[in-house]
């Protein structure tokens, strides 16, 4: 590929780029200001450049190529969803009375687990697919939608947020089932 | 009146209007109009509708001259790449001079359907009051109109039977315009508001539902709640065409029962869409409908799990065109390819737009799509990864595609398999599909698959092309090959002066070419714009800073950042915004 070849396609985090990307960010309609306004995407165009392959999503303007409106859209439900916080109740086997957390203030699993073990002065321990919970008296368990009682950790975090209806901490032999010491 | 000049003229004028009257494809008339003179006077005092694909090609005038009979024109403005945010925002497209030159020639207007325009209040003020007979109005990803707009069309078109708004940006103004609506209107047939987000006057909205009985097409707003949408199928079960508000409620309350109910009696939905909020525990009131249905929309339904889509999808045996997220997952495509079998488009749709999680669908769901549904002929698919192998399954699949455009969320990501470029993918789709009219290409492509293009798609029309290529070979092989092409965009890809100057008179067999971050520069743009007089040939700066400091900064040997050309009988527009430079 000729050097001069100027496809705005830098490392992320190159001055160039950046400075390019930043002129060509015209009027900024609402939704692209959530873009970042760099056209960091890697040269990936050689074969052999494997590691630098997986780019950013969303980088790029008008990529991938979706109507703004159908974009603006989207923004408007997360915005909802994020405006509205998602409380919900936590109980713990054996507590007298039950607490209420916000899921939208965690930034993933391990982040709610510190938060719930503090919360309940306990130790849940560490997840594996396998295992669930293995070494802990806890499992953390959750409502979904459909009502099932699911333990913690599955899905990804993000399916996790929306479908989380509320916690329960189980406890000794309720918790054998997920997975965890007897 | 009859001319015995030649077996050409021999039927009368009256006899050849009356045949002409059976057609009614554009490209038909079209034709016709082409024979000879009064083939060409009959057919332009006959013909009633008019389709204007880029509406710089042309202007009113010149419409109402040769059309004085025309009843119905649709119109299309902005470039394909505005809808990605790709041409600034006051680039031109506005309709207001053509409805006023209608309105000054009593053209008896009765339809418009607008795609891509600049539609404004006074447009939409202007339109409502000038035309008496005026029925249906469709506008298609505008913009520049609020419901005060609406508003006066509600109030002054008495016989209005269509008003189609489809995703178009329009400010709510909440101004009540469903009220305007007089108690006397009972003739519409079709009304979709889907796009608008402010609240309506339910009270209205059923009133004017129960009173319109030939009611067939109804799209409600995110607004309008699941009560409301149980009273309105409870006055309408005629309905063919079904988009919800919101679709969430308590599936145990006595509303959810009877919504239920209401659903059941609606014999005639084959269009179901919306869900623009929706609680997946809701969906079964619809399992119903989905039996009959031939098109399902749920592009719009956030937050709905695969497993969800998937119990649905299981019921639409019938299914023809849907269009869902990629929520869905390749499993959830496996139920599709297994139920749909009568499936002829789908489209999905990211829903991820913000690189954070991880739900896409891969190659996976596309080969199980194409061996499960024999009668595919149009996909969009937006993907996380693809293989030459897949492509060339679903090739070998289905051979009908006749639009085929696929985008992975990585532009330039590579065979996901064997790291190669996807260039032998899309060359056995071009092979196998001999009826492809569109396609669009993502990942990483060399000129290698525009060999394939040129070689192949012998009736493409419209190729879309990104961040692909590597010389001005590829764009060549295109131009030289695709004898149909008529609309051509690539952006960031590395073609320049050789390829744009190569064939200047082929740019007049088409109706539009797009360049965007290309190798072009702007002597070859001078160049081509002198050599081609019938061609505007546009360069749309970066910053709106007025045309003089966009002159003043390029120099010939200058790289153009953004150029839009196209064939016209009207010369340079005289509407261009400072930003824009016709050459």
């Amino acid at each position: 590929m000729p050097a001069d070849l100027n496809l705005r396609l830098g490392l992320p985090g190159s001055d160039q780029t950046d400075v390019d990307a930043a002129k060509s960010n015209k009027r900024a309609s609402p939704e692209k200001a959530e873009d970042t306004a760099s056209n960091g995407v890697p040269a990936a165009k050689s074969a052999d450049d494997h590691e630098t392959a997986p780019a950013p999503k969303a980088q790029i303007v008008g990529w991938p190529p979706v109507k703004s409106y159908r974009k603006s859209t989207a923004a408007a439900v997360k915005k909802a969803e994020a405006e509205s916080g998602m409380y919900v109740k936590v109980s713990m086997d054996g507590a007298p009375y039950l607490r209420k957390i916000d899921i939208k203030l965690y930034n993933g699993y391990s982040h709610l687990l510190t938060a719930l073990e503090d919360m309940f002065k306990l130790s849940i321990g560490e997840y594996s697919e396998r295992e669930g919970y293995k070494g802990s008296e806890y499992a953390p368990a959750y409502e979904d939608k459909d009502g099932d009682l699911m333990l913690v950790g599955d899905v990804p975090w993000e399916m996790f947020m929306s479908s989380c209806k509320r916690l329960r901490i189980m406890r000794g032999a309720d918790a054998r089932g997920l997975g965890c010491a007897q | 009146m009859c001319m015995f000049q030649s077996v050409m003229n021999y039927f009368p004028e009256e006899v050849l209007d009356h045949v002409f009257d059976f057609l009614t494809s554009h490209r038909d008339r079209n034709a016709v109009s082409l024979v000879c003179k009064s083939w060409y006077s009959v057919e332009r005092f006959s013909r009633e509708k008019v389709f204007i694909g880029n509406c710089y090609a042309v202007n009113p005038e010149r419409l109402i001259d040769r059309f004085p009979r025309l009843r119905s024109l649709s119109l299309k403005g902005k470039p394909h790449f505005a809808d990605f945010n790709l041409v600034p925002h006051d680039w031109g497209g506005r309709v207001y001079p053509w409805i006023e030159a209608m309105a000054k020639s009593r053209i008896n207007l009765e339809e418009l359907r607008l795609k891509r325009m600049v539609v404004s209040d006074e447009s939409l003020e202007l339109l409502a009051k000038s035309f008496p007979n005026f029925k249906s109005l469709v506008l298609v990803s505008c913009e520049g109109f609020t419901t005060d707009g609406l508003a006066a069309i509600a109030s002054n078109c008495k016989f209005l039977r269509e008003l189609d708004l489809q995703e178009n940006e329009v400010d709510d103004r909440k101004g009540h315009w469903l009220s305007c609506f007089p108690e006397s209107c009972t003739s519409l047939v079709s009304l979709n508001f889907a796009c608008l987000k402010g609240e309506v006057n339910v009270a209205a909205l059923e009133r004017l539902v129960a009173r319109c009985r030939n009611l067939r097409s109804l799209r409600l707003n995110h607004t309008v709640p699941l009560e409301v949408l149980q009273k309105i199928l409870v006055q309408a079960p005629q309905l063919n065409d079904l988009g919800t508000g919101s679709f969430t409620h308590d599936p145990n309350s006595e509303t959810y029962v009877k919504l239920k109910n209401a659903m059941k009696n609606c014999h005639s939905i084959r269009s179901l869409s919306g869900f623009l909020d929706v609680n997946g525990r809701c969906l079964p009131a619809v399992y119903p409908i989905c039996t009959s249905l031939t098109a399902l929309n749920l592009s719009y339904a956030p937050g709905l799990f695969s497993n969800e889509l998937a119990k649905l999808i299981y019921h639409c045996k019938k299914i023809e065109r849907l269009w869902i997220l990629d929520t869905i997952g390749d499993k959830g495509l496996g139920v599709v390819a297994n139920t749909c079998k009568e499936l002829q488009e789908l489209r999905v749709f990211p829903s991820d737009l913000y690189g954070v999680g991880n739900a896409a669908v891969t190659e996976e769901g596309l080969v199980a799509i194409s061996a499960g549904c024999p009668k595919l002929n149009s996909i969009l698919y937006f993907c996380q990864q693809m293989t030459n192998a897949a492509l060339i399954t679903v090739a070998k699949n289905c051979p009908n595609f006749i639009r085929f455009r696929l985008c992975t969320l990585n532009p330039v990501v590579p065979d996901a398999a064997t790291n190669q470029p996807l260039d032998e993918g899309f060359g056995a789709i071009v092979q196998s599909c001999k009826g492809l009219t569109r396609l669009s290409v993502s990942g990483q492509l060399t000129d290698q698959v525009f060999l394939y293009i040129g070689m192949y798609a012998e009736q493409l029309e419209m190729l879309s092309i990104a961040f692909a290529g590597d010389s001005d070979k590829g764009m060549l092989y295109v131009l030289n090959g695709c004898k149909k092409l008529k609309k051509l965009e690539i952006r960031d890809s590395p073609f320049g002066n050789m390829a744009l100057l190569s064939d200047m008179g082929k740019y007049e067999t088409m109706r539009s070419l797009w360049m965007s971050s290309c190798q072009v520069t702007l002597g070859a743009c001078k160049t081509l714009a002198e050599k081609m007089p019938r061609l505007n040939v546009e360069i749309i700066s970066e910053n709106e800073g007025g045309a003089g400091e966009g002159e003043a900064r390029l120099d010939d040997r200058d790289r153009v950042e953004k150029m839009y050309l196209y064939r016209t009988l009207v010369g340079p527009r005289t509407d261009a915004p400072d930003f824009v430079w016709t050459l």
